[in-house]
């Protein structure tokens, strides 16, 4: 049984709603770039707060930002 | 590479040459003759409180050339808040960073329950500082770039 992970869109949706940048979303949730660009690559996983807080910037539930899943690397979409 | 991948960098090569720097200039000035005299125990304690003073101004100044030299050539202003992220990698290099200090100092007290000169247990104390120091910035580095 391979490794479990969470893994998200972000990288999918920030292209989506007009190519926001990484800082632009990171501004809106109150986090430094560097943990977006952690996120996106799948080096971090984000405390529950923090992600209700980007599913929020998103206007997305939860689980439509976010899944849990084997471990493939972040999210390249 | 990011803001703090570039610090911990700097912060790691800032360590080295700090000691380093420091070690030279105090070698010289131990005192010849007896090893465990009141001399000497002024020199060691003279070393580790001027090697703390020293350090942390350099730090300092270190830090801010950093953030100057940062702005200038990128552009970017250096993040004014730690996040989650930062905090938790924070609190991994202070563990680390701890162990290996304690670690040290048992040594260091081993060294005198076996007999050895003051002067090791000095030697050890310091050194084990200086470890610890560069282990909280490796520590960054590597979760910084690999993630926690």
């Amino acid at each position: 049984m391979g490794k479990h992970v969470v893994g998200n869109h972000i990288r999918k949706l920030r292209f989506n709603r007009d190519e926001m940048t990484q800082q632009q979303l990171a501004d809106r949730v109150g986090v430094t770039r560097q943990t977006i660009v952690a996120l996106e690559k799948g080096n971090y996983s984000p405390s529950l707060e923090l992600a209700f807080r980007i599913a929020h910037a998103f206007r997305l539930p939860l689980e439509e930002v976010f899944y849990y899943g084997e471990e493939q690397g972040g999210d390249k979409g | 590479m990011t803001y703090q991948e570039k610090k911990s960098i700097v912060s790691l090569i800032a360590a080295v040459f700090i000691f380093g720097a420091f070690c030279l200039y105090m070698y010289p000035l131990y005192p010849a003759g007896e090893a465990e005299s009141g001399e000497a125990l002024r020199y060691w304690g003279s070393f580790v409180l001027y090697l703390a003073v020293f350090s942390i101004v350099a730090h300092l100044a270190i830090g801010i050339a950093f953030n100057i030299v940062f702005r200038i050539t990128t552009g970017e202003k250096e993040p004014s808040f730690a996040d989650e992220l930062d905090r938790l990698i924070d609190l991994k290099a202070f563990r680390n960073s701890f162990f290996i200090f304690i670690l040290g100092f048992l040594l260091a007290m081993g060294s005198l329950v076996i007999d050895r000169p003051l002067q090791v247990m000095f030697m050890i104390l310091i050194g084990s500082g200086f470890v610890s120091e560069v282990t909280g910035s490796l520590t960054r580095l590597y979760h910084y770039r690999r993630g926690v």
